[in-house]
């Protein structure tokens, strides 16, 4: 039976944890995706060799930690400014890689006109958009995106649609300015989906330093704690539900 | 070399933060402080000293937009006037929890609600006490004339990022629209990214091999550390109220009662002192220049020599609240001001001092 330290000898090494994720103990939930973006937005900047000319802006929601998690430099914004505190620090620091990382309720609710407006400036910037139809932080109330009949605290009976409206789709919307370059709806649910939402994010860095304007990528996410299922189940859920009201895909790649 | 000009209050906030070296400037249109963005528009400043200007979508973007600036250790402002300072306040709070300095100047308009756009100072309880949520301060000028709110930029960026703490310069609509001659200093170079790195480590301008990142946050989730923090931010302002007071005292010397003035009821009070010595009544003024810190110790001082105190605002009485704090019962205090876009002559003055303080 061969020796485990022999397999695990550094020739033999195909992965290791990028040094831009730091070692701190997450605080996400089993089954976040929150985890996964992070350490792919962590591999990207390492990756591209931008991790001393990054800076990234946290939301208020459950990543308002991502902070103590990728190291780089970071500004914390009051609950959906990160766009407009994106927009000055880009505009002041030009050759600098900014993004801001925010989920449902901070981008599509009470941040809507932050976000629109900087999409429709084409602020040079990278939006990453955390979307699992549900305010987790707060402990699972309804999000703007909360599909129809989904239920939350705030709707327990399931979203009624003739009383609360339909879900927000904003990244159809935000695709329709002119000032995106690159708009598109990913998941990291499996393997495959985790590679390609890593391919996005580096397109998405790769427009900021060619100038080309805003690069929005929304991931679909679970929230197990929220949606009160198992992570296998909310996986499952995501795919039947999610997935057909907030189809993937690039809707814009200019 | 300074330079000798006739323009607004408003346009000399504009030419002062280009002269003094401002990065950026974020706002959004607002009556009757519009002039300063139209002002920097104008001389299009991103293609002299690269400053960068902006109108915003909002004034909540506005200040939020302040905050990502000065957590690059921009030296960044904004202006607005009442109603847009309202919506302002969430990021002020912010931007006091996270240290960040910077300047925001407020053209006071009347109120309540959308209120008027004529001139008052009904926003001093906001600027002074607070106005978002927690325990913090903003370090407040107020400029009485159109060369002080051209000298005050400087002066705040300066305080701003001595103490890291917003500065508030607290006009109001008359001092902002109207037209007096201005010297204005010469231009001074921006700050660069390498000085701001060496001297502000605290700034978000990327993480160097080796250094410590910079973190820009307010939310410290163990309240024991927030509560040590909140120590922290007590402790700095105790340092303002020592080092940072500034007033002006007109004709105190001989006075038997004094006006407590600032920002353009100061300016009115002046002519109230013409007319009452006139008349045979000593009356002097202290004019307070920061309104926080408040100039407690020479109200104090003031209480033993004068027999009663006029506090002259235009508004229903807010100043004089902490000019009876200073004075603590020694003589009566009073208020008197129009509100509501309305202001006082300088002769209504003269006869509340009269009713008010003198005839008791």
């Amino acid at each position: 039976m061969a020796d485990t330290n022999t397999i695990i000898s550094p020739e033999n090494l195909v992965y290791k944890k990028t040094d831009v994720l730091l070692d701190n103990v997450m605080h996400y939930c089993p089954g976040c995706t929150h985890g996964t973006v992070h350490k792919l937005i962590a591999e990207v900047i390492d990756e591209m060799g931008i991790q001393e000319t990054t800076i990234g802006i946290a939301p208020v929601g459950c990543a308002v930690l991502a902070y103590n998690y990728l190291d780089i430099d970071w500004q914390e914004a009051a609950h959906g400014r990160a766009p407009a505190l994106a927009t000055a620090v880009k505009r002041l620091l030009p050759n600098k890689n900014v993004f801001s990382y925010q989920g449902d309720g901070d981008l599509a609710a009470i941040g809507t006109a932050e976000t629109i407006h900087a999409c429709n400036r084409g602020e040079n910037i990278v939006m990453v958009f955390i979307n699992n139809g549900i305010y987790g932080m707060t402990g699972g109330q309804m999000a703007p995106t909360t599909l129809p009949g989904m239920p939350a605290s705030t709707c327990p009976a399931g979203r009624d649609t003739s009383h609360d409206g339909m879900p927000i789709k904003i990244s159809e919307l935000l695709a329709q300015l002119p000032g995106t370059c690159y708009v598109t709806r990913q998941s990291a649910h499996t393997a495959a989906n985790v590679r390609k939402t890593k391919k996005a994010l580096r397109k998405a860095f790769e427009n900021q330093q060619a100038n080309k304007g805003t690069s929005l990528v929304e991931v679909v996410s679970t929230c197990s704690s929220g949606w009160k299922m198992s992570p296998v189940q909310a996986n499952k859920w995501m795919e039947e539900h999610m997935f057909a009201y907030y189809p993937l895909g690039d809707m814009k790649d200019e | 070399m300074r330079e000798l000009k006739l323009m607004k209050g408003n346009e000399a906030i504009a030419h002062a933060a280009i002269r003094c070296g401002a990065d950026g400037y974020f706002g959004y249109p607002i009556t009757p402080q519009s002039e300063v963005m139209e002002t920097l528009m104008a001389e299009r400043p991103w293609e002299s000293t690269g400053m960068v200007v902006l109108q915003a979508e909002s004034e909540i973007a506005s200040i939020n937009m302040v905050y990502g600036g000065a957590g690059c250790g921009k030296r960044v402002l904004t202006s607005s006037s009442s109603p847009g300072v309202s919506l302002m306040q969430e990021g002020l709070t912010y931007l006091a929890g996270s240290e960040l300095p910077c300047v925001i100047v407020n053209v006071v308009r009347g109120g309540p609600g959308l209120g008027t756009i004529q001139p008052a100072q009904s926003d001093y309880f906001q600027s002074v006490k607070g106005g978002g949520h927690g325990d913090y301060k903003l370090i407040t000028l107020a400029p009485a004339s159109v060369q002080e709110m051209a000298d005050f930029v400087e002066l705040s960026f300066d305080l701003a990022f001595k103490y890291r703490n917003p500065v508030m310069i607290l006009s109001d609509g008359a001092i902002g629209q109207m037209m007096e001659k201005v010297e204005l200093d010469e231009f001074k170079p921006r700050w660069t990214d390498e000085y701001i790195e060496q001297n502000h480590k605290w700034a978000t301008m990327g993480k160097k091999k080796g250094d410590e990142r910079s973190v820009i946050t307010s939310v410290q989730l163990d309240a024991s550390v927030q509560e040590d923090f909140n120590h922290k931010l007590q402790a700095k302002y105790r340092e303002v109220e020592e080092n940072e007071v500034r007033f002006e005292k007109i004709m105190c010397d001989d006075a038997d009662y004094i006006f407590v003035a600032y920002g353009s009821s100061a300016r009115i009070c002046q002519k109230s002192i013409e007319i009452a010595r006139a008349k045979g009544i000593k009356v002097g003024m202290l004019r307070p220049i920061t309104l926080y810190p408040f100039p407690v110790k020479e109200l104090q001082e003031l209480a033993k020599q004068v027999k009663g105190m006029l506090s002259v605002e235009l508004s229903a009485g807010q100043m004089v609240e902490d000019v009876r704090l200073a004075v603590n019962g020694k003589v009566p205090v009073e208020h008197y001001g129009r509100f509501g876009g309305i202001m006082h002559s300088p002769g209504e003055v003269v006869e509340a001092l009269e009713q008010k303080i003198i005839g008791e």
